[in-house]
């Protein structure tokens, strides 16, 4: 028998009693920060979350808020989301990872969920570097960034992580900021009302590897990217502005995979598959 | 005149697409219908058209598990690649070869066979009645099985109307009439196949006969047990399973989505079951190399799942339309760290539907993946089988609606089961970690907890010793009695069944043991099936001996071992696993080995 739901809570309530690994300063915090507040205006149910995650600094996020969670492998977070989403579709699903889970291990994955355009949000960190092994550079990070395995930087050109998910027809393309939670709790909330894949990359510091991110506070450009009427003008937004800019750049109705039914009636159809197999 | 046969074997082959597969498949439903019991396999290159294929067929009036020693007819309608799979068939001491006059050349190597060759304008009559050879071949072979021209007439009526091709009904019948008119003569030239006797004929018209295959009765276990969520990537031999459960499983309520890759495949059946929905993903050894991290998670995080393993030669891409159960070690241990997790094998087609059900029972009972191994002889074998009982296991998970204080999702529970609460339960909400944890899956790298919970992994799979024989039942499946046995697993069972059999007809009295669940090893069940033989014959479709070494590794053995294998396409048979036998009543060293043959 399932009890009673329990009156809707307060930001904090959403958040567990776990104390995060994360660095002082880390822009993850903001993460947090802003899914309490979207929760909390949206009066989400707390038992009615669920919040997947890979491996990184930002894999842990789920743990660090009182909803359910999986915290899986690392570039895997969007196919765990999407079964659940796809058995349990009254659950508000958001998978959540870093630049190195989408955009590096799991980017086929991330690709592929922009096109299946199942129902879920999934919230990209990006700090542009591996923070959870200590410093090596991600695909989102600049070519001439010196780190212990590339010590004269990467050369190669960064990731346009929005620009893909607009290739692969993602029906929903933002980019938020930690150190904006208001702006960030609204776009998460936008997020997760839009009915299909919603993308939402964010800029999350890194304090300890990439101090000079301390900087983004004053360099971000903030709604710089607006809701554009073509996918040529989206794409344009995203290649013209800043790469230091938010906004919603992104929205498009289209048909979503379609969830689980309720089960019909089992005998009946058990039944007609016996007779198909009768020679 | 030698008495008539219960059974007869029949190979046709010809080039892709030229319609062989599906003349096999005719007669063998033929034969269902009026009673008889069969089976039919198919070799096939990785060609889609144009390549070759031979449709390999035993027709009896017993059921069979597996192929004859040696095929009694072969059909040619072309010659060309037949090299590719003549090692596949085995022809008999005065077989019959009916091969189209534009064939081409008999191969070097059956020209000097104690065969007969006989030359017959299938193109031809086919040609003449606007139909195909393939068509040809049916009325011809049809009529060496006793069947009728009514019925393989009513066979081919039902084939064209059910792929809405109504126009190629009155040419197809007229091409079989022409083989069936061909085929006289030649009767007088071949051991006669016994008539149908009218209890079969009368059973068969009742509907009591099945035809399925090994893949769709896998995907039909799933169902029955309440499987409602399937994930998967196409792959050989595997993804007739899935194109199985994909409009099946809509109308129940579930879906298969087909993803990305193998990787994303079990993740969303991971993601799908953590929901509460019974799950399973189905692959081959490429695949299950891949999906080897995420079983690990299931693992960790105490989330059930069935991943189905059509088992094909390896390794990298191998040989993919050709069986071996060269993936035992992996299916046991491919995972890092210490990784608890079920493991069963199919034995035949009809228990497809028995092992795949009794294994979504016990993964979502005990709340960890099971691998459930078949392979392509078994998964794309389609044969004739008795109505079969369904199975009774149910998928039912230990839940839990209400918490009180903080919820333990991995409680230390005596059975290391600990109820799971499901998404959308207030008051319980818990973060499931593919980190090591404590029993409120909070991450922790403490050694207590880490010694605690592989102590509770392990525990849950352990216990199963203990179980009552009556949950047990189907954890081998047994016969014979005597101081001689075999033991086996997967689709060696067939031969190995019959070859005991064969053996009781000769005197030799022996006791066969198959093994449908591999992982958690069943000491105490095996030692009691053991007890008192003296000399155990070991079969096994490999190279390496992988049964072999998983049975030294667990098992207490019998003073004398013989380990017989036998790698490749050619399935094992019953006549190679008798010699095999006999061999191993004259062993006298403590452990041998030889090739299955």
């Amino acid at each position: 028998m399932m009890l009673q739901k329990p009156p809707v809570a307060k930001p904090a309530d959403y958040k567990s009693a776990l104390k995060p690994v994360w660095c002082p300063g880390c822009g993850d915090f903001g993460v947090v920060a802003a899914l309490t507040r979207a929760f909390h205006h949206m009066k989400l149910a707390k038992e009615d979350i669920a919040i997947i995650s890979g491996i990184g600094c930002s894999g842990r996020l789920p743990a660090y808020l009182d909803v359910y969670g999986l915290h899986g492998l690392h570039g895997r977070a969007l196919p765990v989301a999407q079964g659940l989403k796809i058995a349990r579709p009254e659950l508000t699903v958001i998978a959540a990872g870093g630049d190195g889970d989408m955009y590096s291990i799991g980017t086929n994955h991330f690709i592929h969920a922009c096109r299946r355009n199942v129902d879920i949000t999934v919230i990209i960190m990006d700090n542009r570097i591996y923070g959870m092994t200590k410093g090596q550079p991600s695909p989102t990070t600049e070519p001439d960034v010196p780190t212990a395995m590339q010590p004269d930087g990467t050369g190669l050109p960064p990731l346009n992580g929005m620009l893909l998910a607009l290739a692969a027809s993602a029906s929903f393309v933002a980019r938020g900021f930690t150190g904006d939670p208001n702006g960030l709790a609204g776009m998460i909330e936008e997020a997760i009302r839009h009915p299909g894949f919603a993308v939402l990359e964010v800029l999350s510091p890194c304090a300890t590897f990439r101090p000079e991110q301390s900087e983004w506070k004053r360099q971000v450009e903030r709604d710089v990217l607006t809701p554009a009427a073509t996918l040529a003008e989206a794409m344009q937004q995203v290649m013209q502005a800043p790469e230091l800019s938010t906004g919603i750049v992104w929205r498009q109705q289209r048909p979503a995979e379609p969830a689980m039914e309720q089960a019909p009636a089992r005998d009946g159809l058990i039944a007609e598959i016996h007779a198909g197999f009768r020679a | 005149m030698t008495q008539a046969r219960t059974s007869l074997s029949m190979a046709l082959v010809g080039s892709g697409g030229a319609g062989i597969i599906t003349a096999g498949d005719l007669l063998l439903r033929a034969a269902a219908r009026v009673g008889l019991y069969g089976l039919l396999t198919r070799s096939v290159g990785p060609q889609i058209r144009g390549g070759e294929s031979a449709a390999l067929l035993r027709i009896a009036h017993h059921p069979v598990e597996a192929h004859d020693d040696a095929f009694h007819f072969l059909l040619v309608i072309d010659w060309r690649n037949f090299d590719r799979f003549a090692a596949e068939i085995r022809l008999a001491e005065d077989a019959l070869v009916l091969m189209d006059e534009e064939a081409g050349d008999i191969p070097e190597h059956l020209r000097e066979a104690n065969v007969q060759f006989i030359e017959l304008p299938l193109t031809r009559l086919a040609r003449e009645a606007g139909g195909r050879a393939n068509m040809v071949a049916v009325g011809l072979l049809g009529r060496f099985l006793g069947l009728t021209e009514e019925e393989l007439a009513g066979i081919i009526e039902w084939n064209f109307s059910l792929k809405n091709k109504p126009a190629a009904i009155e040419p197809s019948i007229a091409a079989m009439k022409a083989g069936y008119e061909k085929a006289a003569p030649l009767l007088e030239r071949t051991t006669a196949f016994a008539a149908i006797e009218q209890v079969a004929r009368a059973a068969a018209a009742a509907g009591e006969r099945w035809l399925i295959s090994g893949n769709e009765a896998i995907a039909l276990g799933f169902v029955e047990a309440g499987g409602r969520f399937a994930a998967g990537y196409p792959i050989t031999p595997a993804s007739d399973v899935l194109e199985w459960l994909s409009p099946r499983l809509k109308r129940l309520g579930g879906r298969m989505v087909q993803v990305e890759d193998e990787i994303a495949a079990l993740n969303m059946a991971l993601g799908a079951s953590f929901g509460g929905v019974p799950s399973m993903t189905a692959t081959s050894g490429p695949g299950l190399s891949l999906m080897i991290e995420a079983l690990g998670l299931g693992v960790m995080a105490e989330i059930p799942v069935v991943v189905v393993n059509v088992q094909r030669i390896g390794p990298s891409t191998g040989i993919p339309t050709k069986s071996e159960q060269g993936d035992l070690e992996l299916a046991l241990a491919g995972g890092h760290g210490d990784a608890p997790h079920l493991v069963l094998a199919a034995d035949w087609v009809g228990d497809c539907v028995h092992t795949t059900a009794w294994a979504l029972h016990l993964c979502e009972r005990l709340q960890c993946p099971a691998i459930v191994l078949s392979d392509q002889k078994l998964g794309h074998m389609r044969a004739i089988m008795d109505t079969p009982p369904m199975p009774r296991w149910r998928a039912v998970r230990d839940t839990i609606t209400e918490c009180d204080g903080e919820y333990r999702r991995h409680a230390l529970t005596n059975s290391g089961v600990s109820p799971q609460a499901l998404p959308g339960t207030p008051g319980c909400m818990y973060t499931a970690d593919g980190l090591e944890h404590d029993e409120r899956s909070r991450p922790s790298t403490r050694t207590e907890d880490h010694l605690a919970m592989l102590a509770k992994r392990a525990r849950k799979l352990e216990q199963m010793e203990e179980w009552p024989d009556e949950e047990m039942r189907h954890w081998a499946d047994s016969c014979g009695e005597g101081g001689l046995a075999v033991i086996t697993w997967g689709s060696s069972a067939g031969p190995v069944r019959e070859a005991v059999r064969l053996a009781a007809e000769k005197g030799i009295e022996a006791r066969c043991i198959v093994l449908l669940l591999l992982s958690p090893p069943q000491r105490k069940r095996l030692k009691a099936l053991l007890e008192g033989v003296k000399k155990l014959l070991v079969v096994e479709h490999d190279h390496g001996g992988q049964f072999m070494r998983y049975l030294r590794a667990h098992y207490e053995l019998p003073p004398v071992v013989v380990s017989c294998r036998r790698p490749g396409p050619r399935p094992i048979t019953a006549r190679q696993v008798l010699r095999s036998l006999e061999f191993t009543i004259e062993a006298g060293q403590p452990y041998m080995e030889r090739t299955c043959a």
